[in-house]
């Protein structure tokens, strides 16, 4: 058995001069390079120079408009440059033109991946701002926005990073999850991707009858997808081999670059906003964060991929509590922020003074500023409102999570291969919309 | 609660006349310091052991309706082993170059934070190694995007803005930096060669 044993050389097949088929070594030759430079036959300054890689903004492997500006020498990256900024539709200076509740829209455009979180944001916000204290089936269904966010925001990343790694069919198995999401969004919102769910004071609509027993199913069979994800990936060679000890961030560095979210947990730093700062109430749900080690790209997955377990596990919380709230109301009864009911509106003068108010004149926080932050899918997400008591903010800022976890991509790929720069990237779980606003 | 946050006095304490006043905003301190001094007491404050403010959450600005009111850079820090919130503002005196020392020194978090405070607002934060435009291009000729005289169509007719975006060189979406390392930057034309090896931003001709 052992003479058959095969025995591959790096060459191609070729003919010599008596037209016998031989082995034509690949490469310089058998001579070492010492050999060609004493001869004078090698050339000093081959590959001294450095290459320069432009990729993107319009490649696939970027995941939207970036674009990156690479310096290699042979395969390594010397240093990467970002260039942002494609996707600017100015969303901080149009939502000082606009009332507080005309800007819900606006969120949905930022992180287009997980547009209920944003508008929870918002409407956390500006309550936080006016001091408003909104009712607990407001909350229960805000707990669910957000976790249903993160659910399909998750999942666009694993299906994405496993295309960007050679692996197609987890993105299969991610998007058909995300599909049966988006039909709940759909139900309940009437829209897939401008949700708009929120408002000052409350929500845009409660769910619509029978819509919490989808909600129940999803729950129930969602987590049999992710073990059959956890089974392709998380003992798959190929996949361990491209992502352990690749654009590793230590916990020194990861708080240093203001990191958060996933990205700042795989580095082992046990920040979560939900458990940190609640809100929503989040110190009363039963969930667990992952926390990672190594801050490589193979711990942030596990961290996503767990985050997701945990989120079902809130949304099944959030359920019951829902069906317990039954008919309880969702919006405060607080005339400065929610129209009084058409009915009162059209006999009662007082309630007729106050709807006028609102169409003509809008939501009017105090004096002030606030910054609300929350646990977005991709990181802490805040927004900062300065107020001067008019009906439009001063400013709005938008603290977006994934502008400054990118901002970790050069010092994440320098010294890494110029594939890893592809799986480094995909591994930030960046969004153009909300990067570049 | 309306008390602020003891990090207050303890600044008072260590920098004395440089705390200009403290207030208390939906629950939020915010401390208003010297704009001179600020680098000195981000450090401290990321430093100290009493203070550990070693997480910068945002560094952005605020410019009022009012113009009689300064333009405000704002700084969010928080320290994650004490679980505390403290916001930073230093007030510029409208008549003098709006500037402010970096913190990029201190948080490598602020780099990109700067430098879109710079790009929006026109903020100079002296000291940041690498101060250019982010979010718009670097030919970027209209001006500062967030501040309150710039109206929200630009300053630039469509038109004017058209003929702009046709003429420029695609060469113009690369800083001096990255041309400088690529052979391209020798085929350049000889004006933009000049132009970007004086370091010239934002000018189309």
């Amino acid at each position: 058995m052992s003479e058959r044993t095969v025995e591959y050389t790096l060459a191609t097949p070729g003919l010599d001069a008596r037209g016998r088929v031989v082995d034509v070594p690949l490469g310089l030759g058998f001579k070492d390079t010492h050999e060609y430079r004493a001869a004078g036959q090698f050339d000093e300054s081959f590959g001294a120079e450095h290459m320069l890689v432009n990729i993107g903004p319009q490649h696939p492997a970027t995941h939207g408009v970036l674009r990156l500006v690479i310096e290699l020498d042979g395969e390594t990256v010397i240093r990467v440059i970002p260039h942002i900024g494609y996707l600017h539709s100015g969303f901080e200076k149009l939502g000082e033109y606009r009332q507080y509740n005309q800007i819900i829209p606006l969120t949905d455009r930022t992180d287009y991946l997980s547009p209920m979180a944003n508008n929870v944001c918002l409407a956390l916000a500006v309550e936080k701002l006016m001091g408003l204290e909104i009712t607990e089936r407001c909350r229960v269904l805000r707990v669910i926005a957000c976790e249903m966010s993160r659910i399909i925001s998750h999942l666009v990343w694993l299906g994405t990073t496993g295309i960007d790694l050679g692996a197609f069919t987890p993105f299969l198995w991610s998007f058909q999850e995300r599909e049966r999401i988006y039909n709940l969004q759909e139900a309940w919102t009437g829209a897939r991707l401008t949700t708009s769910v929120t408002r000052v004071g409350g929500m845009m609509a409660d769910v619509p009858e029978g819509w919490s027993a989808g909600l129940r199913e999803f729950c129930r069979t969602f987590p049999a997808t992710l073990v059959e994800v956890d089974t392709m990936f998380t003992r798959n060679a190929i996949w361990i081999g491209r992502t352990q000890g690749v654009g590793v961030l230590t916990r020194e560095e990861a708080i240093n670059g203001s990191l958060s979210g996933p990205m700042l947990r795989a580095s082992g730093v046990d920040f979560d906003v939900r458990k940190d700062r609640p809100y929503l109430d989040y110190e009363t749900y039963d969930f667990d964060v992952p926390i990672g080690e190594h801050g490589d790209i193979y711990d942030r997955y596990r961290v996503r991929l767990e985050e997701m377990f945990q989120s079902t596990r809130i949304l099944e919380q959030a359920l019951d509590r829902l069906d317990r709230l039954e008919g309880a109301p969702v919006n405060v009864s607080d005339p400065r922020v929610i129209l009084p009911p058409k009915s009162r509106a059209m006999s009662d003068m007082e309630a007729m003074i106050y709807h006028f108010k609102q169409v003509m004149e809008g939501v009017k926080p105090p004096v002030g500023e606030a910054y609300m932050g929350i646990e977005n899918p991709k990181g802490e997400l805040g927004y900062y409102f300065v107020s001067d008591g008019t009906a439009k903010p001063v400013r709005w800022r938008i603290r977006p999570p994934s502008f400054l976890n990118l901002s970790a991509l050069p010092r994440m790929c320098v010294g890494a291969l110029l594939s890893d720069v592809i799986a480094i990237n995909a591994s930030v779980d960046i969004v153009m919309g909300e990067i570049d606003r | 609660m309306t008390q602020p946050s003891p990090s207050v006095p303890a600044l008072r304490r260590a920098f004395g006349d440089a705390v200009e006043r403290a207030t208390v905003s939906c629950g939020d301190t915010i401390v208003y310091l010297r704009p001179d001094r600020v680098h000195d007491a981000l450090a401290w404050l990321k430093t100290d052991p009493e203070q550990q403010f070693d997480y910068l959450t945002d560094v952005t600005a605020v410019e009022y309706r009012d113009p009689e009111r300064p333009l405000e850079v704002v700084w969010q820090l928080r320290s994650l082993p004490r679980k505390a919130d403290l916001r930073v503002k230093a007030a510029l005196d409208p008549s003098a170059p709006l500037e402010v020392p970096s913190v990029c020194d201190l948080w490598n978090g602020a780099d990109w934070l700067e430098r879109e405070v710079y790009d929006m607002f026109g903020v100079v934060f002296t000291g940041h190694p690498d101060l250019r435009r982010i979010l718009m291009w670097e030919t970027y000729a209209e001006g500062h995007p967030l501040r309150k005289g710039f109206p929200l169509r630009g300053h630039f007719s469509r038109a004017e803005q058209t003929r702009q975006a046709l003429a420029a060189a695609p060469e113009a979406h690369y800083s001096l930096d990255e041309l400088s390392i690529a052979e391209a930057f020798h085929e350049l034309p000889k004006d933009m060669r000049e132009r970007l090896r004086r370091g010239e931003r934002g000018f189309l001709k």
